[in-house]
């Protein structure tokens, strides 16, 4: 098990190493041992990149790579001592279930004796134990990345297990139990784990820490409340929460923050606004109806069971609440609210604090 | 306009595909085809698209008999899961092609192709080729595709699961939108019941080859006639325990409570007592709420909700709560739900409560 830090990463697959070319670009971050970290962001972010560059797929343009303040930065993938679980199960065909879960160990000539102990233990935890005689080749999807899954946690003393997009291929229903089966498996062994996906709900409910990555970048770095919260980032607002903020116009008078002609925030501490492109960003779970505020039509009443979507306008503005499933939701117009807390500002797609 | 499924059946030498089933669709409907994997969704709609031939039964559209007529005779559209897209042409004519093919003018292709990128948002990249395009545009090109014949009948065999989680929540709101203003029938096929509840119409849930329920999609999540049609619609899954129910008192593993007085009293026997994870609070609301003391599993945070998994007396529940609560495993917590909210199933799956 290891402590990760990575140190001025930046990498870029041409060799032209101009401002453009970056993959991924000034990342610095410091990983505990045995957290639970995500990297979050859409197709393209560099999320895959960084997390090669961690098993060591990919040897970055610049920067330093420490496990446990080891500079591993030239080492190869196998000596890092890493597990990686990839989008589409990696299983040889040929081979049972138990051999499968075997293949690592005997690799590392491990004892007989050890070997089995240690399949059994990691086949009851994912309940594979029933079919370890089976032929692997004829499994469901599911329980063929149960197998990857297997093979990551059966060694002992790895310095880091990556996953990366594990449950893209398993059906909604199967991607809940197996998502939270690796939460309880990373509390229970207490092995670093750095998961990598575009699912904001699976990123969430996974890590402590979650690394919103946007073109290369990270652009925050936070536990899921502070990312829901707090947004540093417009962009942030957008890809995590769903439906994401809504991005509002603003304008600034003698201190105070205006959406069009109602105040909603006071005692802004911003002096010039010039150049500033300031928006108003607010959360659909933060806005909510009232008998005073700001005058709105209703254009739609999504359900989803547990919650309602409500689209409003006011002066071709659209807005998006977000309500629990008992809210009444008023007919054609009402007046609407924003959480005075969670209202936040936003100059040129920074947070203003 | 209708589409009239009659006693249709798919069975090859050694297995039934589907089931004798019965459908009727209307007119402007969009339809969520809703099943886990090999369900039987792709078999049903290749027997509608006329890629197959039914074993048993027929096909009416508009009450004529369409039963043998082959896909090119009915005016069809399919888009699958992966973007196909003709990689050597522009954006333009790909979207272009149906109608090329079948010989219409040039001006009315320019003024259809214009027409229909603007719906999907394709103006900007009309002159590129699908290899330069992002997942989401490539997926948008292949419906543009789909749109432009004026098809009768549009089929989207899970058309957003290879796709980035921000751009299936675009989607989703989108498409239903597209739909609606186009005289056509439409069937969406998916695993997930966030993409039925998002677009709203109808669903048909599948499962096992077997049609299980047809109705409004709100009315099917809030009234599932089958235990079957209430765990698919369920995201988390569903809490489902076996009980026994005297005299309308209800026993699950030693937890008893009253059915509301509105319930038969002479219910009893052996049931399936399923409650829905966010009916489970950490506060009492009401005095007749049933408590349960848990002990706490794992507890999932996703930014605004908390997924909490917990035993008690060796049953696993699965409880889901607005904000933020960040219990410890093995801490003791206090679970509420209320009988009404409890959905009960008889021995055959059918619903009784």
């Amino acid at each position: 098990m290891a402590n990760i830090k990575l140190e001025n990463i930046n990498h870029s697959y041409s060799l032209k190493t101009e401002n453009n070319s970056w993959a991924v670009k000034n990342i610095n971050l410091e990983w505990a041992d045995g957290g639970a970290y995500a990297l979050l962001g859409p197709s393209g972010c560099g999320k895959t990149t960084l997390l090669n560059i961690i098993s060591g797929l990919i040897t970055p343009t610049q920067g330093v790579i420490k496990f446990n303040d080891l500079d591993i930065s030239n080492k190869l993938t196998i000596e890092r001592d890493i597990g990686q679980i990839f989008q589409f199960p990696v299983i040889y065909d040929t081979m049972t279930v138990y051999e499968n879960l075997a293949f690592p160990l005997k690799n590392k000539k491990f004892e007989e004796g050890f070997i089995k102990k240690q399949v059994q233990k990691i086949s009851e935890i994912l309940d594979l134990g029933s079919i370890l005689n089976n032929n692997a080749k004829n499994l469901t999807v599911d329980q063929k990345q149960k197998i990857s899954l297997g093979r990551g946690l059966v060694r002992p003393k790895v310095n880091a297990l990556l996953f990366d997009e594990p449950l893209t291929v398993i059906d909604p229903h199967l991607k809940w139990l197996l998502k939270s089966k690796l939460k309880e498996l990373q509390k229970q062994f207490n092995t670093t784990m750095i998961y990598v996906t575009h699912d904001q709900t699976e990123a969430l409910t996974f890590a402590d820490k979650v690394v919103v990555m946007h073109e290369g970048e990270v652009v925050q770095s936070g536990t899921p409340t502070e990312l829901f919260e707090k947004p540093n980032h417009l962009f942030v607002g957008h890809f995590i929460g769903s439906p994401g903020i809504n991005i509002l116009p603003c304008e600034i008078k003698e201190n105070s923050a205006f959406f069009l002609d109602y105040e909603i925030k006071k005692n802004v501490n911003i002096k010039s606004i010039k150049d500033k492109n300031i928006k108003i960003g607010i959360r659909p779970e933060f806005i909510h109806f009232s008998e005073i505020g700001i005058p709105v039509d209703i254009i739609s009443v999504r359900y989803l069971g547990k919650c309602k979507i409500v689209d409003v306008v006011i002066r071709n503005i659209n807005l998006k609440l977000v309500l629990n499933d008992q809210t009444h939701v008023p007919e054609k117009k009402a007046h609407i609210k924003f959480s005075e807390k969670y209202t936040y500002l936003y100059s040129n797609n920074y947070l203003v604090n | 306009m209708s589409l009239n499924l009659t006693n249709i059946s798919k069975k090859n030498l050694f297995e039934t595909h589907i089931y004798s089933s019965n459908l009727i669709l209307e007119k402007n409907s969009i339809n969520v085809l809703l099943g886990p994997t090999l369900s039987g969704k792709t078999t049903l709609m290749r027997l509608i698209a006329g890629l197959d031939e039914p074993s048993t039964g027929k096909i009416y559209f508009n009450e004529k008999d369409i039963t043998k007529d082959k896909v090119q005779k009915r005016n069809v559209a399919m888009v699958y899961q992966q973007f196909i897209n003709y990689p050597s042409l522009t954006v333009y004519e790909n979207i272009a092609s149906p109608l090329r093919v079948l010989k219409h003018e040039p001006d009315f292709i320019h003024q259809k192709v214009i027409e229909v990128a603007s719906l999907l948002k394709l103006n900007n990249f009309l002159e590129k080729r699908p290899h330069q395009l992002s997942g989401g545009q490539q997926q948008r090109t292949a419906l543009a595709r789909a749109l432009i014949k004026n098809a009768d009948l549009i089929l989207l065999d899970e058309p957003l699961a290879n796709l980035d989680f921000k751009l299936r929540e675009e989607l989703r709101e989108e498409l239903p939108k597209i739909f609606t203003k186009r005289d056509c029938i439409v069937i969406y096929a998916t695993t997930d019941p966030m993409d039925a509840l998002l677009i709203g119409g109808n669903t048909i849930v599948i499962n096992e080859g077997k049609i299980v329920q047809y109705g409004k999609t709100i009315d099917v999540y809030k009234n599932p006639s089958d235990l079957i049609s209430a765990k698919v619609f369920n995201d988390p899954p569903l809490n489902v325990f076996e009980s026994r129910i005297k005299n309308g008192i209800v026993n699950i593993n030693n937890i008893e409570f009253h059915l509301s007085k509105s319930v038969s009293k002479n219910l009893s026997g052996n049931y399936k007592v399923c409650i829905r994870p966010h009916h489970l609070k950490n506060k009492k609301e009401e005095i007749d709420d049933v408590e349960i003391e848990g002990k706490v599993r794992i507890c999932e945070i996703n930014g605004s909700e908390t997924l909490i998994h917990f035993d008690y007396n060796k049953l696993n529940y699965t409880s889901l709560i607005n904000g933020i609560f960040n219990y410890s495993i093995q801490d003791t917590v206090k679970f509420y739900f209320k009988p009404s909210n409890c959905l009960i199933f008889n021995s055959n799956n059918k619903i009784t409560v």
